[in-house]
């Protein structure tokens, strides 16, 4: 099957090559075996590893649960059935669809330089600007604001989760005098949960897995000063720009390894607070 | 009092509606100005129509105009529109309904390789089109897809086919019908809607695609529309913001009409298996 040809043989070929110093350039011959040589370079000798790391989980932890919070707040305001509620759901989830696209990267660049329409929208209220996508404290925040943006995919997830709410709960509720915010975070949010999760777990990985922004904003440098360094665009760098093919596989494999480590956790942690209705776990 | 909730509700989903859709109908209307007036009317329509941008964007590549960077782009997307649609549905055909060994496991599998970043495997499927000689074709980027590989579609289609009745395979087998037949007058005319969906989330995300693109399209006769659009910012920057933002709105047209056409499919697309965008 195609899986195993475009899947599985390519894995364990990364894996091998990671033990390698192949770089694509040179002949066959020359690929020698060298050990868990890249695995300690890259631990011990690659400041830039570090710092993309330290980009890639801030990014994670600021960008994702502010999205979600994003999309079940939207969700939140939609759920309700009246005219015209197709097209605010249709809308909100436009930029979603655009999705990674470099035009929209392209868009932000525009947005969001020196002489931005942000910065003149700032100056409406006397607020001086500053060229947010070319300052290292601010160009990954940037970068965050465009990921957020784009929360139509969650949202229409949470608001099919919404549906399943029963409305007896919300009605028994009402009768015992709960107001609307502890029906919240006593109905909605527990039965929501499994929906949360799977948002989560999904977000989490697409998440980590962001690059053309990050590729197009920085121009490809993940710059500046290595702000916008996602640990994607450093695999890319080694293999594409250094050619070193077998570091590359062996930063890849790290990455394998932190997302299925990752996935392991949340499914371990998920069962202390995700509440299956059917009891089933 | 729950008027008021209600007024307010609408009040705040129109909020952030402005704020959702203004970058989108800013570019529209930014890519109509002249290049002065972007950088310093806020407003989104333009004081002067200015359709030069345009044209000046279509021709920014001295001898090479977008007409061939959106010729390769569809023929890409269009390709793997078409094999991913055939290769999906027999896969998911042999999912939903034939009785293999190790069924569940392959299943299981294919779930797994959903959380599969595609950077993980770019490095050893590039060392292997390498060998084959098809960097700078269209190849690597669609022969792959033929071999059923996107494992969203074939979890969508195999979903949809659980929905199908048991009943009507059992049906035509009394009928004398094989499992090929069965495939091709029941299962394939009932999964029509799953079929839609896959096309035209293939034909999205592909058009969209930037990073297997640029990393298997190394010369400028072969870019597809994204690779092609970096082109603006890599050389002279501000001067040339007008026709970029032209050719942003060019590439962003087709996502936006099959959008306008077919959003019920979208986001019910979404709404059944979830993931990306």
């Amino acid at each position: 099957m195609g899986l195993m040809a475009i899947t599985a043989f390519p894995m364990l070929f990364s894996l091998y090559l990671s033990f390698t110093n192949y770089d694509i350039l040179s002949s066959w011959e020359f690929v020698e075996w060298v050990g868990f040589d890249n695995y300690e370079k890259i631990f011990t000798g690659d400041p830039i590893f570090w710092k993309s790391v330290r980009v890639t989980l801030t990014y994670g932890l600021i960008a994702i649960p502010l999205k979600l919070a994003a999309s079940l707040g939207v969700a939140l305001l939609l759920n309700r059935e009246r005219r015209g509620v197709g097209l605010f759901r249709s809308m909100f989830y436009l930029p979603s669809l655009l999705g990674g696209s470099v035009a929209l990267a392209l868009v932000w660049v525009a947005m969001f330089n020196g002489e931005g329409s942000f910065n003149a929208f700032l100056g409406l209220f006397g607020i001086e600007g500053k060229p947010w996508i070319n300052d290292p404290d601010w160009a990954l925040e940037t970068l965050m604001v465009l990921t957020i943006w784009q929360f139509g995919a969650p949202m229409v997830i949470f608001l099919a989760g919404l549906k399943q709410v029963p409305s007896e709960l919300y009605e028994a509720a009402s009768v015992d005098g709960a107001s609307k915010v502890r029906q919240f975070f006593h109905i909605t949010l527990p039965m929501l949960s499994p929906v949360i999760f799977f948002n989560l777990v999904l977000e989490t990985i697409n998440g980590f897995q962001g690059f053309t922004s990050a590729f197009v904003i920085s121009n490809g440098t993940g710059g500046p000063v290595y702000s916008t360094k996602l640990y994607t665009l450093h695999i890319y760098d080694k293999a594409f720009t250094d050619f070193q093919m077998g570091y590359s596989s062996a930063l890849a494999w790290i990455f394998l390894a932190a997302i299925g480590l990752i996935t392991v956790v949340f499914f371990s942690t998920g069962k202390f607070w995700v509440h299956y209705s059917d009891g089933e776990n | 009092m729950a008027r008021v909730r209600g007024w307010l509700r609408v009040l705040a989903l129109l909020g952030v509606l402005t704020v959702v859709l203004y970058p989108l109908i800013w570019v529209v209307g930014s890519s109509l100005k002249s290049p002065t007036e972007i950088t310093s009317n806020l407003s989104v329509w333009p004081e002067e129509l200015t359709w030069s941008n345009y044209s000046d964007g279509w021709n920014y590549i001295p001898g090479l105009s977008f007409t061939r960077f959106i010729t390769n782009s569809l023929v890409i997307s269009l390709a793997t529109v078409v094999a991913n649609a055939l290769s999906c549905l027999v896969t998911a055909y042999a999912f939903a309904r034939l009785k293999f060994r190790g069924r569940k496991f392959y299943f299981a599998l294919m779930i797994a390789t959903l959380l599969l970043p595609g950077h993980v495997l770019i490095v050893p499927q590039y060392v292997l089109f390498n060998e084959f000689d098809w960097i700078d074709t269209p190849l690597p980027l669609i022969v792959p897809k033929l071999l059923a590989t996107e494992a969203f579609f074939i979890f969508l289609m195999v979903q949809f086919m659980r929905g199908i009745p048991r009943e009507l395979d059992d049906a035509a087998k009394i009928d004398g019908s094989g499992p090929y037949r069965t495939f091709w007058h029941v299962i394939l005319p009932l999964s029509r809607p799953a079929l839609i969906t896959t096309a035209i989330f293939s034909f999205i995300w592909t058009w969209n695609d930037f990073f297997t693109q640029l990393v298997y399209l190394p010369s400028v006769e072969s870019y597809t529309v994204p690779v092609a659009l970096r082109l603006f910012i890599d050389s002279s920057g501000q001067t040339s913001i007008g026709p970029m933002l032209a050719m942003s709105v060019v590439s962003l047209l087709p996502v936006f009409l099959f959008f306008l056409g077919f959003q019920r499919f979208l986001v019910q697309g979404i709404n059944t298996s979830g993931l990306k965008g």
